[in-house]
């Protein structure tokens, strides 16, 4: 049984690294369309056709496409990002020093929003039809079907505005205590927090639901087991595949969060270095960016389905 | 309405719609003033009588401004929205219909392609394409074609199975007739539902790209631009940037109330 197991997992990751690869192909060819010759852009208009064939050569831009994608794609297995067109800078260097921003973030965020997100859709479920059932899946609904940077605007003029307990903008330069650092993660994290966890309540809750609406968990019901009982010993433990598998694809939303977040806050993070990348058409910085975000997705994608593959008892050994 | 009891909030839902369609429709007639101009000395004013929504951040009147916008972020995402729904579904039937190596090759590329977070598809595709128009409805409507594409697919692979749709291919109609009569009338309830919930989906990226700066560009405005230029008033509460998200709430909002509130005859997806 463990090789059936070892089997699907080493599909899953085979169809990962395919994934990838088209994402590099979609990433590679939607940046060929851009109208204009770089180079030119590059050089500016005083540029001797020399120079601009020169600098042609050296950039391998006269290749045809698909050898152009190969020594791309080379380039960032050996960790070779390129140079950003803007400022000249390497890609590596100004991702290094964004990429450990964002992850904190994520982090807290993900810290925050698991527990809260757990709690709430599992109390929720068994409540179901209470008052405090349908309050937590109007507020969930509510929060899904409007865009990130209203729930975050809406945050900062709650908690900011009104309440004036926050700084509405980050800045990370002056961090010196606990309490300061604290005051800066606060409205991103409280934003994050809101859009990520309204899909987990979801889920979870949904997750949670089915279980409890199975004929084993009817069973211990009539059995006479307590409330209490049939939820944590019978339902949980069934419903933990669906609720982690929950969890890792609504962190994959934390991504489409980061990029507004990131903007509205002016947080110094990977996901505003893409916006303004994609604003000055940062050809080079844009495709490392996009590869870093789709790599990160897959992965959490990935890590749902290997979870629930693991949480099938039926495949373990 | 169409032999169902539709309930409350449906109807609450549908007026809603249909306000803002008219809204979309008749905006140039409606504005009280015109969009570009300057009517106001108070920058993100407070609502008042004669700016019923305040002023922006050069002293423009919001309402004009979100009567206007409704045109842009309705128009764009209707017309994305109606290109992926019928790419979708007419790829979707035929390959339900066809099946074998053509089938699996195009699930396999749309799997591929969906499996790309939206927001940085459309980063990707914008830094690429630019943001012209045309452009961000070509680029909205490929990002959720996919969707669409495997919402039909599976549907209309049940009903390929149907004695019904077998006895009209032995009788030789053509993949078309087949498509057209047999396939497509008992798919369009939840395509149609479908075809809802994605355009929410698309009003919400339209938005979102737009709020950032890569969507629709001045002097053009829809609801997320709106939210973006007047972003420096949120300190000070403005309406100016509150209404252009709530005007964006109201639509999506009220698209998924309707549906969900949809006789379960038309909405059932597994039909």
């Amino acid at each position: 049984m463990r090789t059936v197991l070892f089997q699907l997992l080493v599909g899953r990751l085979a169809i990962g690294l395919a994934t990838l690869f088209i994402v590099a192909i979609v990433v590679f060819s939607a940046t060929m369309l851009l109208p204009g010759d770089v180079v030119e852009v590059l050089l500016g208009q005083a540029a001797t056709p020399e120079a601009i064939a020169g600098l042609r050569t050296a950039m391998h831009l006269d290749d045809p496409a698909p050898v152009r994608f190969v020594h791309w794609l080379m380039g960032l297995l050996q960790g070779d990002l390129g140079q950003s067109y803007v400022n000249n800078l390497p890609v590596a260097d100004l991702i290094a020093s964004r990429l450990p921003n964002t992850l904190r973030l994520a982090g807290v965020t993900a810290a925050i929003a698991i527990p809260l997100s757990l709690f709430l859709g599992i109390t929720a479920a068994v409540m179901r039809g209470t008052p405090y059932d349908r309050t937590v899946s109007i507020l969930t609904v509510a929060v899904i079907s409007v865009p990130e940077f209203m729930t975050a605007t809406l945050a900062v003029l709650f908690f900011s505005v009104w309440l004036g307990w926050l700084p509405a903008l980050s800045h990370l330069n002056h961090v010196d205590s606990i309490g300061d650092m604290m005051r800066v993660y606060a409205m991103p994290v409280i934003s994050l927090t809101f859009v990520v966890s309204a899909q987990m309540i979801r889920m979870t809750r949904a997750g949670v639901i089915e279980t409890l609406d199975s004929p084993y968990a009817e069973m211990a019901r009539l059995k006479g087991a307590s409330p209490a009982r049939v939820v944590l010993r019978h339902a949980l433990p069934n419903a933990l595949g669906p609720i982690v598998n929950a969890m890792a694809l609504s962190l994959s939303y934390l991504l489409g969060g980061v990029i507004i977040v990131e903007t509205i806050f002016n947080y110094p993070g990977i996901a505003r270095l893409m916006v303004d990348a994609v604003a000055t058409r940062d050809l080079p910085l844009i495709q490392s960016c996009a590869m870093i975000f789709c790599v990160g997705y897959l992965i959490l994608v990935m890590l749902a389905d290997i979870v629930a593959l693991m949480a099938n008892p039926k495949l373990r050994g | 309405m169409f032999g169902f009891r539709v309930p409350l909030p449906s109807l609450i839902g549908l007026v809603v719609l249909l306000a803002w369609a008219v809204v979309a429709i008749a905006a140039p007639l409606l504005v009280p003033y015109s969009v570009g101009e300057i009517v106001d000395f108070d920058i993100f004013g407070p609502a008042t009588d004669q700016f019923w929504f305040g002023t922006d951040y050069l002293g423009r009147d919001v309402f004009s401004r979100i009567l206007m916008g409704a045109r842009v972020t309705i128009g764009i995402s209707l017309a994305a929205v109606t290109l992926a729904v019928v790419a979708g579904v007419g790829l979707g039937m035929l390959a339900a219909l066809l099946g074998g190596k053509f089938d699996s090759l195009l699930s396999r590329f749309f799997d591929a392609l969906s499996s790309i977070p939206n927001k940085l598809f459309a980063l990707v595709a914008v830094a690429g394409g630019g943001s012209s128009i045309p452009m961000l409805i070509a680029i909205l409507a490929l990002i959720y074609t996919p969707g669409s594409y495997r919402f039909a697919r599976s549907l209309a692979v049940n009903i390929n199975a149907m004695d019904y749709v077998i006895v009209a291919r032995l009788r030789g109609e053509s993949f078309f007739y087949l498509a057209r009569a047999e396939i497509l009338p008992n798919i369009l309830g939840p395509v149609l539902t479908d075809f809802g919930l994605r355009f929410v989906f698309i009003v919400l990226l339209l938005s979102s790209l737009s709020f950032l700066g890569l969507g629709v560009q001045p002097p053009l405005a829809d609801w997320g631009a709106l939210v973006r230029e007047n972003i420096g008033g949120l300190p000070f509460g403005a309406p100016a940037v509150i209404l252009p998200s709530l005007a964006i709430a109201s639509l999506t909002i009220a698209v998924n109330i309707t549906i969900d509130n949809l006789p379960r005859k038309i909405r059932d997806r597994s039909a």
